[in-house]
């Protein structure tokens, strides 16, 4: 089975984040793999394993690093395509997700993977548009999944429990973080990274033109909470806590 | 953008539809003149609560019960005449839903809307909720905005049952090739963790997969639910159905007591909501101080069994 799995390179998210004029995310520095991301590629690595197929990361954005993109090759990802345009900085969920869809038709796999969302943009949009680009079957939120000849069986997260879902192939899945346990990747992992193929491509090598069609009007501070009392503590923090839930009514 | 026909998307739900879809369609018609229900499965039984929440005609999509709603709602929705704006709820299907509108209709759609006004523009948070963000359509053609639970209060307008009216799913291809097989229902004690007035949340600072058990303890002792930060949603101690934050469950209860959780920004957009915030943590400079009403510096595996202990003595 060949899988492509649809990753994204991300400022490290713990440090600070800003904006910048157009208030778009800055993204300076070093470019990591989205977290959210790894667990797509440890689901496609293994499924690919036992199937001899082969595992494609697509990506869309930055290409000045490519922290993140070897982090995935260092896994065991064969090769990586990602699309980088100055045209594209700040695009849209849509306009990710066709360019996401054009390079994942020249790569035609059995098999899409995806975070639920990227921990940065956090639309949770993307999967169910590369789907339907595409005009495949998508099941997102899938929480564990098993393949069998032409169809896939995902549990898929629901309001009350989980859903068991069979979806035939190829289609798009977006997993949630914890379906399987993601690998560090090895000393020779890493090595091999280094001299494996990352396709830097533009948007005129799609085809594409974008829609784009949404603006941001202003970015303004939130009202903030206050802090109230702090205590350390001494041994009374019960007390303190049920007298807190008393004064608020609660109790 | 002048909204003048607004269309909610109403996700079915035991007796009705869910309560963000009804916050939605509450909304809904404060902003626009002429408000339509969209809806699928059972949902032509429920036009007296639809109309009952503002919605003249309810448009029912036959979405075969063994299906997922997202691609045969979408195609529905973009196969007639539209709307001038189509407003989802935040949800699994109804991220699907929007997703797939969008990609049909090549047209944008605007997610985690906190507000959205009669003028098109909706409000969003970003950096953990201490930025709003007022976003809007440039192009002429309809919006599509996928609203996050609790921003609107669901309030009934004592309106007349909505007029039911079937929409065709057009041919889907390969689209719908997939079906549910089993549905597993998760047991659940007490209130659910969208609606309950208190909520206990563990984060990494419970320490271990059995550190929750106390966390679940302390909901039930405070008639409320139990809930989770994302680290350990991830490692697998908790299902992801308990997850309080950005990527999981937003709630505003009377109460939210933070155990062991440090307020990573992705936490703090669920949650900053509550009307108060107790935090318990071993680290004195961790963020859920900042906005937390009350302050414990000290180790969860102490503080809580103590106040377990207390509350128990307490309900004697």
């Amino acid at each position: 089975m060949n899988i492509v799995v649809c990753v994204k390179q991300i400022p490290d998210p713990s440090a600070p984040q800003s904006l910048d004029e157009h208030h778009n995310l800055n993204r300076l520095g070093k470019l990591l793999l989205d977290e959210a991301d790894t667990y797509g590629v440890e689901m496609a690595l293994q499924l690919a394993e036992v199937s001899s197929g082969e595992v494609v990361v697509v990506s869309m954005g930055d290409a000045t690093d490519l922290t993140g993109l070897r982090t995935a090759l260092a896994m065991g990802a064969a090769r990586a395509v990602v699309v980088a345009d100055p045209t594209l900085r700040g695009a849209n969920a849509l306009d990710t997700a066709a360019v996401l869809s054009a390079v994942i038709s020249s790569v035609s796999p059995d098999l899409v993977l995806t975070a639920t969302e990227s921990s940065d943009g956090y639309t949770g949009t993307v999967p169910a548009q590369i789907a339907e680009f595409l005009g495949w079957p998508s099941v997102t939120f899938a929480k564990s999944l098993s393949a069998s000849e032409n169809s896939l069986t995902v549990s898929r997260q629901s309001e009350a429990g989980y859903d068991e879902v069979t979806v035939s192939l190829p289609a798009v899945v977006s997993v949630t973080a914890g379906v399987v346990e993601p690998r560090y990747a090895s000393f020779k992992g890493i090595m091999a990274a280094k001299s494996k193929s990352v396709e830097v491509k533009s948007l005129s090598d799609l085809g594409l033109t974008l829609n784009q069609g949404q603006a941001i009007s202003a970015v303004t501070e939130a009202p903030s909470r206050e802090a109230g009392e702090k205590f350390v503590d001494d041994g009374t923090a019960a007390e303190k806590i049920i007298a807190f839930l008393e004064s608020v009514k609660a109790l | 953008m002048t909204i003048t026909n607004l269309w909610v998307v109403l996700e079915p739900a035991e007796n009705g539809f869910t309560s963000t879809s009804l916050e939605l369609l509450s909304h809904a018609r404060t902003i626009a003149s002429s408000v339509a229900g969209v809806t699928w499965g059972t949902g032509n039984m429920q036009a007296t609560l639809a109309g009952e929440y503002g919605a003249t005609t309810l448009f029912c999509v036959d979405v075969p019960a063994q299906a997922l709603p997202g691609a045969a709602v979408a195609a529905a929705i973009a196969g007639g005449e539209l709307p001038d704006l189509v407003l989802i709820p935040t949800s699994y299907d109804g991220r699907d839903i929007a997703g797939r509108l969008s990609a049909r209709l090549r047209r944008p759609v605007l997610t985690n809307a906190t507000n959205l006004s009669a003028d098109g523009h909706t409000e969003h948070q970003i950096f953990g909720g201490t930025r709003l963000v007022d976003a809007h359509f440039t192009t002429p053609g309809v919006g599509i905005v996928v609203a996050r639970a609790k921003s609107f209060v669901a309030s009934s307008s004592g309106g007349a049952p909505a007029t039911v009216t079937p929409l065709a799913i057009p041919d889907l291809g390969r689209r719908g090739e997939s079906s549910i097989t089993n549905r597993h229902v998760e047991e659940q004690t007490g209130p659910k963790l969208e609606e309950a007035s208190v909520v206990v949340a563990g984060g990494r600072g419970i320490g271990e997969v059995t550190g929750f058990e106390i966390i679940e303890e302390l909901a039930e002792l405070l008639h409320g639910a139990a809930g989770a930060s994302r680290a350990i949603v991830d490692a697998g101690w908790v299902p992801y159905s308990l997850q309080v934050g950005q990527t999981g469950k937003t709630v505003k209860p009377d109460v939210y007591i933070a155990c062991g959780i440090s307020g990573a920004t992705q936490h703090m957009v669920g949650m900053k909501g509550s009307k108060v915030i107790i935090a318990i943590n071993k680290d004195a400079d961790a963020p859920i101080f900042q906005m937390a009403d009350l302050g414990i510096v000290g180790d969860v595996k102490t503080v809580l069994p103590a106040l377990a202990a207390a509350l128990r003595a307490r309900s004697k």
